[in-house]
């Protein structure tokens, strides 16, 4: 039998600061990131919602995409509409496969002379080979480990960040700008996936620790967690891949058909595009619903959702407690005729059916910057 | 009498009626609880067997009964305010009490200085 060599757990720029500031540690999308801090995942979700959180989001993958046409490329495996993405612009969309299913979700902002494109962690392996493997005459840079991300969001994230780069503050919602905060060069979005107001920055790998303590020697500024993060997410209505989206779910089942354009929808021209224009004429035949639960227990992801009668009509995809909404939430899919607004499921939670209604998403209102 | 369980529940026993919570390292563990559900009076509670529920934001425990024997009361004022199981998990978030089987099953379970350093252990 021979040794395993041990699995090594990847770390971001900020993995001492995480520990000087007192984090619980766990392993996320193979990196030792912090789920919460002293605070604790309540206080933390409460506290951006309010003021301003910094998160760590540096496991993600910061991609640069350069050549010709590096947005009519990219069209070929996203539906997105990039040809007509302003410069300076970012918008949402996602990787899709043959069957009209999502291999991940990402963020594309042009650059000007490159697209900078913003992929899941637990994904950015497999995105970036799937880029390199179709995008012709694209010159596909991965930064790395010499790169990190820290997202401020709240509702006083733009005081913050003003302070520093006096744009920020006027800066419209899913724009990029290229700055410097006390020197250190930085490129930021306004975005975020909280549903507040918020900033995506940036940095170079050796500035990230730098940054990150001059943000949170703010007073607004406090640290958040990956706990939270989840359920910040989660009230704002928004998916996390690899749970609300898979390789089996389409942007129409998904109901994120806002992020394909009439051009793209009609011009297909992305994987799968035959199967989400057959389902964008004839409906999906299952839907991505939010449930709020009538009591005050949780139903978690994996919960079987069934409909007043106890036939089974779906699956519980993310679920947990809302601290700002005060109050447990879900996220799943269900067949498309149980999908309104109102109709009342069971959750099988712990073996026993519990009342839950459909509810819209967001669950709490979403706050984004309007100019 | 107070005892402990390697599931970091403790029990107080009464006169002939115990108390029953999770310790203070169990609730540091677990986080901010939102959620928690206590058998009602009447029921029959099994040793190491679920009694009851307890769940942070990111996930749901089970706090299982140290000994067997019948519930007389759960705590309302947990299940109201779930909160309470952080601020005073060793005093008023108590889970519910019951009439033990038999008290010398509490003699299987740790005592005070056994559990600290069960603990120490942990870490």
């Amino acid at each position: 039998m021979s040794d395993h060599p041990a699995e090594t757990i990847l770390t971001t720029p900020l993995n001492a600061l995480h520990r000087e500031l007192g984090a619980k540690m766990v392993p996320f999308a193979g990196y030792d990131m912090p789920v919460q801090y002293p605070m604790g995942v309540l206080k933390e979700h409460l506290h951006t919602r309010e003021k301003a959180g910094l998160f760590d989001v540096s496991h993600m993958g910061q991609v640069i995409l350069r050549g010709a046409d590096p947005a009519a490329a990219l069209e070929t495996l996203v539906p997105g509409d990039l040809k007509a993405l302003g410069l300076g612009r970012m918008r949402y969309s996602f990787f899709t496969n043959g069957s009209g299913g999502i291999l991940d979700d990402l963020m594309i902002t042009n650059m000007g002379d490159h697209l900078f494109v913003v992929v899941n962690a637990a994904c950015k392996v497999a995105d970036i080979a799937h880029m390199r493997e179709h995008l012709k005459g694209v010159d596909i840079e991965y930064l790395g480990d010499d790169r990190g991300l820290l997202a401020l969001q709240g509702p006083m994230a733009h005081i913050v960040l003003a302070r520093f780069i006096p744009e920020a503050a006027t800066m419209p919602f899913m724009s990029a700008l290229t700055g410097s905060i006390q020197g250190v060069p930085v490129i930021v979005t306004r975005s975020g996936y909280t549903g507040e107001d918020g900033y995506e920055v940036s940095v170079d790998a050796a500035d990230a620790e730098k940054i990150a303590r001059l943000f949170l020697a703010q007073e607004e500024v406090a640290p958040i967690g990956l706990g939270a993060r989840d359920s910040l997410r989660l009230e704002a209505g928004l998916c996390l891949y690899g749970h609300d989206l898979d390789a089996t779910t389409t942007p129409v089942e998904a109901g994120l058909t806002w992020a394909i354009s009439k051009r793209r929808r009609e011009e297909g021209g992305f994987p799968g595009d035959a199967v989400v224009k057959a389902q964008l004429k004839d409906g999906a035949a299952r839907k991505r619903v939010g449930i709020v639960p009538e009591g005050r227990a949780p139903a978690r992801e994996g919960t079987e959702i069934q409909d007043m009668d106890g036939r089974v009509i779906g699956t519980v995809t993310s679920g947990g407690f809302g601290p700002t909404l005060n109050g447990p939430m879900a996220m799943g899919y269900v067949d498309a005729g149980h999908a309104a607004a109102g109709t009342p499921v069971q959750l099988v939670v712990r073996g026993k059916p519990l009342p839950a209604k459909v509810a819209p998403m967001p669950f709490v209102p979403q706050r984004y910057y309007r100019g | 009498m107070i005892r402990f369980t390697k599931d970091h529940e403790w029990i107080k026993l009464e006169g002939d009626v115990a108390t029953v919570g999770i310790t203070q390292f169990a609730q540091g563990q677990l986080g901010d609880v939102v959620f928690v559900e206590v058998p009602e009076a009447g029921r029959a509670v099994e040793a190491g067997k679920e009694a009851a529920v307890v769940e942070s934001v990111k996930a749901a425990s089970e706090v299982y009964a140290p000994v067997s024997g019948t519930v007389t009361e759960g705590n309302q004022a947990v299940a109201d305010d779930p909160s309470l199981v952080n601020r005073d998990p060793e005093g008023e978030g108590w889970f519910f009490k019951l009439k033990l089987a038999n008290t010398a099953d509490l003699d299987k379970l740790m005592d005070e200085a056994a559990y600290k350093a069960f603990v120490e252990e942990q870490h």
